[in-house]
């Protein structure tokens, strides 16, 4: 051990965010002690991982305790016996001579999964008389399915996006990664900027967001409803320092910023706003999307996120506490509660007043939008507070919004460089003399549809002299109050 | 502060003396105009004066030419740059480069090597993204190109966030070791960099991408990659698909119904099964409807991306 803590390289610490991977399967964890995760049917406790760099190979061996493992000792198959072709190779069932009892045998004893791969190879009677790709083909896959090794990782977008995206598509709206990828390019998301966010893909476009802007700069996250989802932007362990620069303002009160009346004694209700990283169940989100002739069942039976567990421990712990204490304590207890809930109320509200503020400089750096709502009218209201020359960017799971989106967008003005696209990605299989694409990834992803804000054309006074500039101002105030789309 | 910033690092309201602006002309017509006391821009609807149409105003603004057209000033982006450049290389585009972005977990503070620098498409795009703290490795073994791209970097006011190296990255590397998080080739023999690749990223690991048109020189890639201990190897293409916005009218067929039955089109705005349905108003036997219409031509390919990680063990 302080051989190792010499070594470079950020390590893995109790409470953090890691994410587990093994081969293409990814799984989102906080790193806690004696707590169980289960991961591609095996369970083990993290325990033994903490203090390890990350990166680091570990093995799971019986009890669920993890053993960090070494560089891989490759498996030479002494016999470099190939055979041609596979003219003789019969299929007759009866190649393997190990018996499923004496492979469950071999588990029970605590055989390493290399040595029952390599005893599989042995009692495989056309193991030699495959060719040498087929062999390479066959070990792989006895590898796989016998050698547990899981890898432990820190979390970025790269990781948590191309989880989301095999996990739990319908969280995201579907959104591939690489779809993700143009959208903060696109939108030219950068340290400094002063971005508006409207996303519902449970908080993973808004932690991409905040990973390129590396804490400089602000982030206003419109939120539906109750309160912003941020599970998966929990996922990336980001400091508390990032969070600093992270406002939020609820959808509903836009049209009474945009026409002034905005009050912040009317807030709305959010009781379970406390709880940062709380998560719409699967059941609720999918009703609130009203798909007409959606036939597509989604299995999204597991739930990836951790974080939910956290919550209820420390429910668990108040309640467990409560039973121990007496009454006196416990009415004290609750006053303390009531004036901690009013205080947090009042920082709230605080924060909402300072976040309205920013919102009506109308200077915001860009807009990046990816919900299960219609785009139409989120353009329409959150552009009012994006700068000219500044880019925009919607995601859409379906292009017919995008479509719609696109027309009213011309016709309101004050957009240039409109585009409407889609990427297709493919994934390739490279080995020698076996190159080939491995899967065609199409539709899926979603669509983009991104712009430039420009100055709104004045109304029926573009005249080039001085005067028209100089009556710019109240001119502009009051197309904004003759455009309220609300 | 938004008056004493770097314009391509940061974004600023106003256009100033020395700016690089994008004049907007219209549906894929823009280019970049280095703005000058006293300079002046030819467009096809005239002259644009830099002192009086340009120094001073917002970015956005829309500006009157002498002929009495008007185009859009844009504040310059990475993106919009990649669009404009000067072309010295064949140069990555925007779709390439958000994969290589992320792939590559590139973010602010992150250090990067590159070669070729070539055009300096990428290079900007990676400055933009691991600015103000990171710092951009660039190699370019082509003297002139690589004098051009430092002249760039300097007259976007970025130099302070990259460094220019004129060699051979195959024969000499990057000239910095164990201190990069990411690496990036855009070289045609990627295979003999990838030693120097691995010695140039940080001990504890980082990642690797390299861009080739040709499967073979993937293949070759790949093999040095495993040699070198890489892990995660993985090949990836994107390509991008757009689509143009139109209203299209399709003419109903005459089935010869219309005198004996007024209800037999099956898009008649009478069915009751199908009121609001997908076409718009039904008018002397047309149907209308918005649709994403593809492009007649796309790009095809430009290359393969190849990824890897670096890793301790």
């Amino acid at each position: 051990m302080a051989e190792e803590s010499a070594r470079p390289g950020p390590r893995i610490r109790e409470g953090d965010w890691a994410v587990l991977k093994r081969d293409e399967v990814f799984k989102a964890v906080q790193v806690l002690r004696r707590r169980k995760v289960i991961f591609e049917k095996q369970w083990f406790y993290l325990d033994n991982a903490i203090g390890h760099i990350y990166g680091t190979t570990f093995e799971v061996s019986t009890g669920g305790s993890l053993q960090p493992k070494k560089k891989m000792e490759e498996t030479t198959t002494e016999t470099k016996e190939a055979g041609t072709d596979n003219r003789n190779i019969v299929d007759d069932g009866k190649s393997q001579k190990l018996t499923h009892d004496d492979i469950q045998a071999l588990k029970d004893k605590g055989i390493k999964g290399q040595e029952i791969v390599q005893q599989l190879i042995e009692n495989s009677t056309t193991f030699r008389g495959k060719t040498e790709f087929a062999q390479d083909k066959y070990i792989k896959k006895k590898k796989k399915k016998y050698e547990a090794v899981i890898t432990i990782v820190k979390p970025s977008t790269r990781i948590l996006s191309t989880m989301y995206y095999a996990r739990e598509p319908g969280k995201i709206n579907h959104l591939r990664y690489d779809t993700l990828a143009q959208m903060l390019t696109l939108g030219n998301i950068r340290a400094g900027n002063k971005m508006i966010v409207m996303e519902t893909c449970a908080g993973l476009v808004l932690g991409a967001i905040m990973e390129r802007m590396g804490g400089h700069g602000s982030i206003i996250q419109m939120y539906p409803g109750g309160g912003p989802v941020r599970a998966a932007t929990s996922c990336f362990g980001f400091p508390e320092s990032f969070f600093r620069t992270l406002y939020e303002f609820p959808l509903s009160k836009v049209c009474s910023l945009v026409s002034g009346t905005f009050s912040s004694e009317t807030l709305p209700s959010e009781p379970d706003y406390n709880v940062p990283v709380e998560e719409e169940s699967n059941g609720s989100l999918e009703e609130k999307q009203t798909l007409i002739q959606e036939t597509e069942v989604e299995s999204n039976t597991e739930a990836v996120m951790e974080s939910i567990e956290t919550g209820d421990q420390e429910t668990m712990d108040d309640l467990a506490a409560e039973d121990a204490e007496c009454k006196e304590s416990k009415e004290r207890r609750n006053k303390e509660n009531i004036r901690e809930k009013q205080r947090k109320q009042q920082e709230r509200k605080r924060k909402l007043v300072e976040t309205a503020a920013l919102l009506e400089e109308k200077n915001a750096d860009g807009l990046i939008v990816a919900s299960k709502f219609h785009p139409t009218p989120l353009l329409l209201s959150l552009l009012e507070f994006v700068a000219p020359s500044r880019p925009f960017v919607v995601y859409c799971q379906y292009k017919e919004p995008l479509l719609d989106c696109y027309t009213k967008l011309r016709e309101k003005g004050g957009v240039i460089n409109l585009k409407l696209s889609e990427t297709w990605l493919r994934n390739y299989q490279v080995l020698p003399d076996r190159s080939h694409p491995k899967l065609m990834m199409s539709g899926g992803g979603g669509y983009l549809l991104s712009g430039i804000t420009v100055t709104m054309e004045k109304v029926q006074s573009d005249a080039n002299s001085l005067e028209a500039q100089k009556i710019e101002e109240p001119v502009s105030k009051k197309r904004k109050l003759e455009e309220l789309h609300c | 502060n938004k008056t004493i910033t770097m314009s391509f690092v940061e974004y600023r309201d106003t256009i100033k003396d020395g700016d690089t602006a994008i004049v907007f002309l219209g549906h894929e017509s823009m280019f970049p105009v280095k703005v000058q006391h006293g300079g002046k821009t030819q467009t096809k609807y005239g002259v644009i004066r830099h002192s009086t149409d340009l120094i001073g105003k917002r970015y956005g603004s829309k500006v009157t030419c002498s002929k009495g057209g008007w185009v859009f000033i844009l504040h310059p982006t990475p993106e919009l740059w990649t669009m404009n450049l000067p072309h010295r290389t064949q140069i990555l585009y925007s779709t390439d480069i958000s994969l290589i972005t992320m792939m590559l977990e590139l973010k602010p503070g992150s250090i990067v090597c590159e070669s070729g620098t070539g055009s300096g498409s990428l290079s900007h795009a990676i400055i933009r993204t691991v600015a103000p703290t990171g710092h951009l490795y660039t190699v370019e073994f082509h003297q002139q190109r690589a004098e051009k791209a430092e002249e760039e970097f300097q007259e976007h006011k970025v130099e302070h966030l990259v460094t220019v190296k004129n060699q051979d990255v195959c024969k000499n590397g990057f000239g910095v070791s164990n201190v990069a998080d990411a690496v990036f080739l855009d070289i045609p023999s990627p295979w003999e960099a990838i030693g120097h690749a691995k010695s140039a990223l940080k001990i504890e690991g980082g990642r690797i991408c390299s861009f080739s048109p040709c499967i073979e020189q993937v293949q070759r890639t790949c093999l040095a990659m495993e040699e070198h201990g890489f892990t995660e190897i993985n090949t990836l293409e994107s390509l991008l698909r757009v689509y143009n916005v139109r209203t299209v009218s399709l003419q109903i067929p005459d089935l010869g119904k219309a005198a004996e039955d007024n209800s037999g089109t099956g898009f008649d705005s009478s069915n009751q099964s199908n009121p609001e349905s997908l076409y718009g108003i039904l008018q002397q036997g047309t149907a209308q409807f918005k649709s994403g219409v593809p492009l007649k031509e796309m790009v095809g390919h430009t290359g393969y991306l190849t990824f890897a990680t670096k890793s301790l063990f």
